[in-house]
């Protein structure tokens, strides 16, 4: 995190120049917007992961959240406007309760795997029970393992007949990705930030030094959800059906190995992770040699083994030991990214 | 006063396949701190290997029993030479390494057996008990994860190499310092949580369609319970399959099966929050 958040901007700015002129040359709209979506999910479990280490296995329960929310709202509401906002809003609630509960009770490590992997089961099982004409919010059926088809689209605030699909929609969702990128930027410039941070480093100095660790990690974690949130009812816009799949354990395992390879402790990597792998993903469907699964393991697994960093960082000191940049800084930011591994 | 009877072999049985599930990943939590998240596909393998070998002309029991430990035992000690070996004591790292394995050997079996439901039938014939029909395997079950718990007590209790296991569990360091190579205890300890996943697996088999996803279902019950049971071996194991799997059928028969699983899902979120270091941090300290 060096620079200033004018810096941020700018490059931000650049960037999604770049994604919405340039990238379609190569990639169908379609397509770049999914992987935008992903980017924007990968860039959730980066926050509280990177920046917090908070490792939450169940990053898709809350994508999957969003997703159904805003189902469910626009099929009652019929306007998106609301639904959008809900969708961020539900996910986020049940983090802050779910963080709460977990945080105050001090659970670490492992233990806060198992409660979120099985959050997420809860939430998967429960979805996909619910075929019958019994499970039904307002209008909507939630339909079991068929899913929820046929609710309104994103359209222009207030205008509910102005639909927003195809290149236009895409441009909405890199705004989005951007305006999330500035937001997370903005919050990691913050002391809160800052001290979320110092958490990650070390919980137990952070708290003698007058930090509420619980609190500010529930924080955190509810501003992930959010933005997972997000990424869901965009998603759900995206594919125009919501399935229980959104909540599988596999969603959940594809983000953490997004964060994997993109490189934890940036803000950059879980975004190129996730679009990276996914385009990868969708070209190995294209063939039926080599099964996709069996790829995606072996990445998590070579990457675990041998680049525990991720590609994002491990580039950018390859980058700066470049001779004519060598600064006399480097080996202490080094150390420090080398501890965290432990 | 029959359905009472079935209520209660259904209890039994839930817990006895709660013990047989989390048994492997049990032993090698317990020994070596490591969670293997491929643990519902070595499982997945133990099935597939019984079948296959079913379909050679091996006699049922036999490749349940001795063919698939074996095999599976003999992946895992490929995989803990080829990877867990290298990230003991990083607890995450091997979490999110053995899940990249877990997707591999789905991919695999993917590929080799195809994504379409496999299966065997049981070989142990149905009986009634007055009104109701059940299933004869069902006994078989309970009787092999009960005799399993036997025979860890008895190995851990009274061999020597249940000796040099407990020592190295409790103080790895020590046992090392006496001569007894950690490296070769961790290796055996995998080799044996291997064989014993495979071992469910392929006794679990005969009642489920196998397909290569089929591990899913296990890793967050076998997860569960193992974490909650805390740091005793065979004492947590018992209190904590007794309490889901009582929970999960008593919910099962009271409501539904789905409730069942969810409930059992949800009072494993409570217990945790409430006792995080697993039921035998509390109580049957000391015990194995």
């Amino acid at each position: 995190m060096n620079g200033s958040f004018q810096k941020d901007i700018v490059v931000t700015v650049i960037a999604t120049a770049l994604l919405i002129w340039l990238m379609p040359v190569f990639i169908s709209t379609f397509t770049l917007t999914v992987l935008i979506i992903y980017g924007m999910l990968g860039l959730s479990l980066g926050l509280i992961w990177g920046f917090g280490g908070i490792l939450c296995f169940g990053q898709a329960a809350f994508f999957g959240l969003g997703a159904y929310t805003y189902a469910i709202a626009a099929l009652n509401i019929g306007e998106s406007t609301l639904p959008m906002l809900l969708a961020v809003a539900v996910p986020a609630v049940l983090a802050a309760l779910l963080g709460a509960m977990m945080f105050y009770g001090r659970l670490n490590d492992v233990y806060l795997g198992v409660i979120t992997l099985v959050v997420t089961l809860i939430l998967f099982k429960f979805i996909n029970s619910t075929a019958g004409p019994q499970y039904t919010i307002g209008n909507a059926r939630l339909g079991g393992f068929n899913g929820i088809p046929g609710f309104q689209t994103l359209n222009v605030p207030g205008r509910p007949d102005a639909y927003i699909w195809g290149d236009a929609y895409f441009h909405v969702c890199a705004v989005a990705l951007a305006g999330v990128f500035l937001l997370v930027s903005a919050l990691l410039r913050s002391s809160f930030g800052r001290i979320a941070v110092g958490i990650r480093e070390n919980e137990t100095r952070m708290s003698l030094m007058g930090y509420d660790v619980r609190a500010r990690k529930t924080v955190l974690f509810t501003a992930g959800a959010a933005i997972a949130g997000l990424a869901g009812a965009l998603f759900a816009n995206w594919g125009e059906i919501v399935t229980p799949n959104l909540f599988s354990l596999g969603q959940s395992a594809e983000i953490i190995i997004w964060c994997i390879v993109g490189g934890l402790g940036t803000r950059f990597g879980p975004i190129l992770g996730a679009a990276g792998l996914a385009y990868l993903k969708f070209l190995l469907g294209q063939q039926s040699m080599i099964d996709n699964t069996l790829i995606m393991g072996l990445i998590l697994v070579l990457f675990v083994l041998f680049l525990p960093r991720g590609a994002v960082p491990t580039l950018v000191d390859l980058f700066r030991s470049v001779p004519w940049r060598r600064r006399s800084g480097r080996t202490i930011r080094a150390r420090h990214t080398r501890r965290r591994e432990v | 006063m029959d359905l009472f009877f079935v209520i209660l072999l259904e209890i039994l049985y839930a817990i006895g396949s709660l013990i047989l599930i989390s048994a492997g990943l049990a032993v090698v939590f317990g020994m070596m701190k490591v969670i293997n998240l491929a643990h519902g596909e070595f499982m997945m393998m133990g099935g597939y290997a019984t079948i296959t070998a079913v379909d050679l002309g091996v006699n049922i029991f036999i490749a349940m029993l001795v063919v698939a430990p074996l095999i599976v035992g003999m992946i895992g000690l490929v995989v803990e030479r080829l990877v867990i070996r290298r990230l003991y004591g990083r607890l995450v790292d091997t979490m999110l390494a053995t899940w990249g394995l877990s997707l591999f050997f789905i991919g695999l079996a993917t590929m080799i057996f195809g994504n379409t439901t496999t299966g065997i039938s049981t070989p142990i014939p149905g009986f009634s008990v007055g009104n109701y029909q059940i299933s004869g395997y069902n006994f078989f079950i309970i009787a092999v994860a009960f005799l399993l718990l036997l025979a860890v007590f008895l190995i851990l209790k009274t061999t020597r190499a249940g000796l040099i296991a407990r020592g190295a569990m409790q103080r790895a360091d020590m046992a090392a310092a006496l001569g007894y190579s950690p490296e070769r205890i961790y290796m055996a300890t995998f080799f044996c949580g291997s064989a014993l996943s495979g071992l469910a697996g392929a006794v679990l088999a005969p009642l489920v369609g196998l397909v290569p996803t089929s591990g899913g279902a296990y890793i967050a019950k076998a997860f569960i319970t193992v974490i909650a049971g805390g740091p005793s071996l065979i004492a947590g194991l018992l209190t904590s399959a007794g309490f889901f799997g009582a929970v999960n059928q008593v919910f099962t028969f009271a409501v539904s099966p789905v409730f069942g699983e969810v409930a059992l899902l949800v009072s494993a979120v409570v217990l945790l929050r409430l006792i995080p270091q697993g039921i035998t941090s509390k109580f049957f300290r000391g015990k194995f």
